[in-house]
């Protein structure tokens, strides 16, 4: 039901409005309760009748907002809600289907389909319509659930990253069932083959409207090498307006982080459905790029994954003997060269200068001997991922190399001498290449019938022989053997790297298995028949977004199916790698592939996602009712007489101040105008309460006992209280106390320097030497860490602390005898010959450190008991006694400096003043 | 019951706590009132020296006064100035109606009606009359000792009634009254008592006290009214339409307390809570001089 902008969930509520004048008869006539009141003057009363029998109206303006409130509940009830998904054209009642492209294209605006999709399931709900949600990109019989059950699972819809195929939309079409049904398709814009068919499909159950977004959709295609140079297609489907693009590239810097390494703007002219442009980046950055995609367009068809197509692998050439000059058709790496130039990076140099260079792979072309330390360099890099390809050679075949027993950088071992077929001094004819066994990483190739081997090493047979072979003659004799060695592998081909002893350098097999063993690597996408035979597992999948997500357990997908299938729920797109390390990028937007714009039938409603958002009302409503309601609870205890303003106030004043946690504190003033000790609040209550106990005995025997007269003790909170109003601060020590902010600690150095003192109790009598192991040691350390404390010392003999006002010479607490710490004198003091002590440091030390817990022995309870037992007998006491001088002490040692110290200079002045 | 020793002591001294102030503020009250002569300016019973008259037929022997005959022939008799003691009895109601205050700032009328009640008592006092409470209570006496009776007396609890009414038995003939009470309760014994107390020659002062709102009425809407002890209670559905009503029985009432005084030689006042005790305690004493002198 719809009122103007208005709409109802429960529309029939609204019959409870006419119940509204019936209320107000009711209130009307409903006196207010009675306020009872003392009256002494009742007696006078008695006998009076009132004049009518109608009570004292409830004032008009109260019924009103009574009313007001009652109505409010009753349209909020009702499910009000402003600009609601109705549709003119539809007004269907029957079941309905949502038919979702839930592509990538979709990913674009996901969010408004969301929202729209949302909407109209509310709306559906409103109209107690069965709903049912088909994705194309993951066709499902459609199931007619209610309308709530569907938003509930909103949130867990995403578009998935490949686009709905032919088979899929004729697989929807087929579930359809045959109930009658209206149709509201969400598509994504893009043509694509079976629409047609599907859309015939739903028509034949009911109307069909179409949802289409306006925003445009871009996509990127894969990255393709041209000259040096990295050439970028975009593509788009609506091609009427001039547009400026940025395509990104991402990567991970070099210490792996990723980011955007570059960017390339592209531009569409009017008209243009596509813009391509050229990214000229260094090799090495190139290698790390992993993915490109244009700027603020969050789909997976704007992403364009890199694979081993854009990486130019390091091959480091080293031949066993140069002494050919000029021959170059002779030498052993001139195919190698010419193999792996266009893919490659070729280093020269000698071996031991290559390898801190870190090449991927490094290529020994007949090199049979390798000094010590060659040898183990060259293990330690195969070890760490390195690919060794040897070939062999008259060198190699007349070496010793890996005759007895196996070299580490030999897969196998070899005969002496090798052998010779088909030449002219030998029977038989050249070899040809059997066909690669299943288990080589060359299956799959075709084996040219040229190729012919005439000479060769030989490989000794072994029990790991057979698993090492990935090529061999036709005879069976290994051609390329491999072996695994660590995280690398060394692979040696029994021919020689130049035409010598095989054509096979001279075909194209030879470049196909250099790829084959990620020695170089394909400029552009294999072709299926290159990988036939190759099992490629899927590394990380794109999701609708253009996020890598990691596989899972997805399936591997066999090499030929990788290249050629289309993209669905079985062939995702993302990474994929095979056992040897080489990896392929299937992205959305293949090579070929051109986006073209949906044409819908004229008789095909196409609106767009963009409508008034849908604003329920009933929660405003409600809140509303309560407001009023609150309003009328204030304005009836007025009309009673039972509103006091003044309670009113301090009941609303109570509620909105939150509770102050702190105690009371002294007021500034106080503070300035008396001395006070003060602690630091740990947030330990126990701890802090013992702490503020034996402040005030210190404070009680300061009053009695000198001139000192200090007020309570307070409690200081670090974070937010003033220090410099405290001569002197006890801080207790617990391990689990917070640490203070870096603005307290800011506080607390200026107090330091400007004269403060802070006693630092451990209070663990020091168990383990000072500042070690114990849990309060640890804790002091990292609260003092970011003090300006001075170097310390243990209190000397002379430290004026000892006579400040008793004479002491050790400062127990609750424990007794353990060494305090205090800024360290000055290294230049010496005692002077006759002189009691030294002429020590001018200053208060700004901190005393110790760990005999001084405030359990001066704690005491209000009525001055002590509230801990400190030692036995006679001698606790006496140790009790001497933790209040030694209080006493610190205290006029804050408060008077080294004043006692100044008496080292009376025999001067006693001198001067008899002159 | 048992009480513990420390709450008796508590209550013992809570209670003790009452009077002093109330003494207190009963003589700072009744310090400010300045009394003029008060001697009856005639011989008769009284301590102070009036004149030496010579004996005459019928005088008692006794009554001659020998230091004066001895100066001279004739026989003098020493004759004092009259100084008659007037009873006055005091009656404060306490009951529940009287323990009524509408507002925090104001007291309860038995408080202040205690405290009128006792600095007339100190007045009368100290100008030598005789002070008792009606009743057995406390019997007429004369010094500054009665002030404290009273005053203990005054400050014990109040009665659980609803409403006083005054004691009509031991009222000595020809003595002097004052009752103070808010009169809201029944009238019949205090016109009992008044008839009585006329037939006894005895004669006073009514002092109503009433609270602002008892006489004001200023309040609206659907109420129950009850009495401060609970025990009455009025319902109305609007309070304000009582308020003429109620106003013409409490002027009624005023009326015929007015006019039980007139007959029986007694003065009548109102005195409200909200105003000063002073003014009240002048008229009283006033009132009651006036009554003394009239006679």
């Amino acid at each position: 039901m719809m009122i103007g902008p208005i709409g109802f969930a429960v529309p029939w509520l609204l019959v409870a409005l006419a119940l509204l004048p019936v209320l107000w008869l009711l209130l009307r006539a409903v006196p207010p309760a009675p306020v009872r009141r003392r009256f002494p003057g009742v007696a006078l009363l008695l006998g009076l009748k009132d004049d009518d029998s109608v009570t004292d109206r409830t004032p008009w303006w109260l019924l009103l907002l009574r009313m007001l409130a009652v109505a409010a509940v009753i349209i909020g009830l009702a499910g009000p809600v402003l600009n609601p998904n109705e549709d003119a054209a539809s007004r269907e009642t029957g079941p309905l289907l949502v038919v979702m492209d839930a592509s990538w294209a979709s990913a674009g605006d996901w969010p408004a389909q969301r929202d729209f999709l949302s909407a109209m399931l509310a709306e559906a709900g409103r109209e107690a319509r069965p709903v049912a949600l088909l994705r194309l990109t993951e066709p499902a019989a459609p199931v007619f659930q209610s309308a709530d059950s569907w938003r509930s699972r909103l949130p867990g819809l995403v578009p998935a990253a490949w686009q709905p195929g032919a088979d899929d939309m004729a697989q929807a079409a087929e579930m359809l069932g045959d109930t009658a049904f209206e149709t509201r398709w969400l598509s994504d814009g893009l043509a694509r083959e079976g629409r047609a068919a599907l859309l015939q499909a739903l028509e034949d159950r009911g109307p069909v409207t179409v949802y289409q977004s306006v925003r445009p959709i871009l996509a990127l295609g894969p990255a393709r090498v041209d000259d040096g140079a990295l050439v970028l297609t975009a593509q788009r489907v609506q091609t009427v307006l001039a547009r400026d693009i940025t395509v990104l590239a991402h990567g991970r810097d070099p210490s792996g982080t990723p980011r955007v390494l570059a960017d390339l703007p592209l531009r569409f002219e009017a008209g243009a459905s596509s813009a391509t442009g050229a990214l000229t980046l260094p090799a090495e950055l190139r290698a790390r790029l992993t993915r490109f995609e244009i700027a603020g367009q969050d789909h997976a068809g704007a992403a364009s994954l890199t694979d081993d197509g854009l990486k130019r692998r390091e091959v480091a050439l080293i031949a066993g003997r140069d002494d050919r000059e000029g021959l170059e058709l002779l030498s052993p790496l001139h195919y190698l060269e010419r193999a792996l130039q266009p893919s490659a990076d070729l280093l020269d140099g000698a071996l031991m200068d290559v390898l801190p260079a870190n090449p991927n792979v490094i290529v020994l072309a007949d090199v049979a001997t390798l000094s010590g330390a060659e040898q183990a360099a060259l293990l330690d890099w195969v070890d760490a991922g390195g690919m060794l390809l040897r070939f062999a050679g008259p060198r190699l075949a007349g070496s010793d190399v890996s005759r007895s027993e196996e070299a580490p950088l030999m897969p196998v071992r070899l005969r002496a001498g090798g052998r010779t077929v088909g030449g002219a001094m030998s029977w038989g004819s050249p070899k040809s290449l059997a066909p690669f066994p299943e288990a080589s990483p060359f299956y799959g190739l075709d084996v040219p019938g040229d190729v012919t081997v005439s000479a060769q090493v030989m490989a000794q047979p072994d029990p790991t022989l057979a698993e090492r072979v990935i090529a061999q003659l036709s005879d069976g004799t290994p051609l390329v053997t491999r072996k695994k060695a660590g995280a690398g592998q060394v692979v040696l081909f029994h021919v020689t790297a130049n035409a010598e002893w095989s054509t096979l350098p001279l075909s194209g097999l030879f470049v196909r298995m250099l790829e084959r063993l990620a020695i170089s690597s394909a400029a552009e996408m294999p072709a299926a028949e290159e990988l036939t035979g190759t099992i490629w597992h899927p590394a990380q999948v794109l999701d609708g977004f253009g996020e890598l997500k990691d596989a899972g357990n997805l399936p591997g997908i066999a090499g030929e199916v990788l290249v050629e299938a289309p993209l669905g729920r079985a062939m995702q797109p993302g990474l994929y790698d095979d056992a040897d390390g080489r990896r392929i990028a299937r992205n959305v937007i293949g090579a070929g592939d051109t986006l073209a714009p949906v044409v819908w039938p004229a008789r095909v409603n196409v609106a767009g996602f963009d409508r008034v958002a849908e604003a329920p009302l009933g929660g405003w409503l409600l809140a509303l009712s309560l407001i009023l309601l609150s309003a009328d609870i204030l304005a009836s205890l007025a009309l009673s007489g039972r509103l006091w303003p003044a309670r009113t106030a301090l009941i609303l004043a109570v509620a909105l101040m939150l509770p102050d946690g702190g105690a009371a504190q002294q007021t500034p003033e106080g503070l300035t105008s008396e001395l006070a000790l003060a602690h630091v609040i740990t947030g330990d209550r126990k701890l802090d309460e013992m702490a503020r106990a034996g402040l005030l005995g210190l404070s009680e025997t300061l009053f009695f006992r000198t001139s000192v007269e200090p007020a309570d003790p307070v409690g200081v909170d670090l974070g937010t209280d003033e220090l410099a109003f405290f001569p002197l601060l006890y801080w207790p020590i617990t391990p689990d106390q917070p640490q203070p902010s870096a603005e307290a600690y800011v506080k607390l150095n200026q107090y330091l320097r400007t004269g403060g003192m802070i006693l630092f109790d451990t209070r663990d009598a020091d168990i383990a030497g000072f500042g070690a192991a114990s849990p309060n040691g640890a804790k002091l350390q990292q609260l003092a860490a970011s003090l300006d404390v001075p170097p310390l010392e243990q209190v000397p003999n002379d430290h004026v602390l000892t006579r400040t006002f008793y004479l002491l010479q050790d400062f127990p607490g609750r424990h007794a005898g353990r060494p305090v710490w205090v800024e360290a004198s000055p290294p230049d003091a010496e005692q002077v010959e006759g002189m009691p002590f030294r002429n020590l440091n001018d200053g208060v030390t700004p901190v005393v450190i110790g760990g005999n817990d001084w405030a359990a022995a001066w704690a005491v309870d209000g009525r001055g008991n002590a509230m801990f037992p400190v030692g036995r007998g006679y001698a606790g006491e006496r140790q009790r006694e001497m933790a209040y001088r030694f209080g006493v002490n610190l205290v006029m040692h804050v408060l008077t400096g080294n004043y006692k110290s100044d008496q080292v200079h009376v025999p001067a002045l006693l001198d001067r003043l008899g002159q | 019951m048992t009480a513990s020793p420390a709450s008796l002591r508590g209550r013992a001294e809570a209670e003790a706590a009452r009077f002093p102030p109330l003494l207190a503020r009963a003589e700072q009250l009744a310090g400010s009132v300045l009394l003029g002569e008060h001697g009856r300016r005639r011989a008769g019973v009284g301590d102070d020296f009036w004149q030496y008259r010579p004996l005459q037929q019928g005088d008692p022997r006794r009554l001659i006064d020998w230091r004066r005959s001895a100066r001279s022939d004739a026989q003098f008799v020493r004759e004092r100035e009259w100084q008659i003691a007037q009873s006055v009895m005091l009656w404060v109601d306490s009951a529940a109606s009287m323990r009524f205050s509408s507002a925090p700032e104001l007291p309860e009328k038995v408080d202040r009606a205690c405290l009128i009640g006792l600095a007339a008592a100190v007045l009368l006092l100290r100008s030598g009359e005789r002070v008792g409470m009606i009743g057995n209570a406390l019997p007429p006496r004369r010094g500054e000792a009665q002030i404290m009776r009273l005053a203990t007396i005054l400050s014990s609890e109040g009665a659980a009634e609803e409403y006083g009414a005054p004691e009509a038995r031991g009222m000595l003939p020809h003595s002097r009254a004052l009752f103070i009470s808010d009169f809201m309760g029944d009238m019949a014994p205090v016109r009992a008592a008044l008839t009585k107390a006329a037939d006894r020659g005895v004669r006073g002062v009514l002092l109503q006290v009433l609270d602002p709102v008892e006489e004001a009425f200023p309040y609206r809407g659907r109420a129950i009214f009850e009495s401060v002890g609970g025990t009455l209670a009025h319902e109305t559905l609007k309070a304000s339409d009582l308020r003429d009503r109620y106003l013409e029985r409490l002027a009624a009432r005023k009326a015929e307390l007015e006019h039980l005084c007139a007959a029986t030689g007694w003065r009548f006042g109102c005195h409200h809570t909200s105003q000063s005790a002073q003014s009240a305690l002048l008229w009283l004493y006033r009132a009651i001089e006036d009554g003394g002198a009239a006679r």
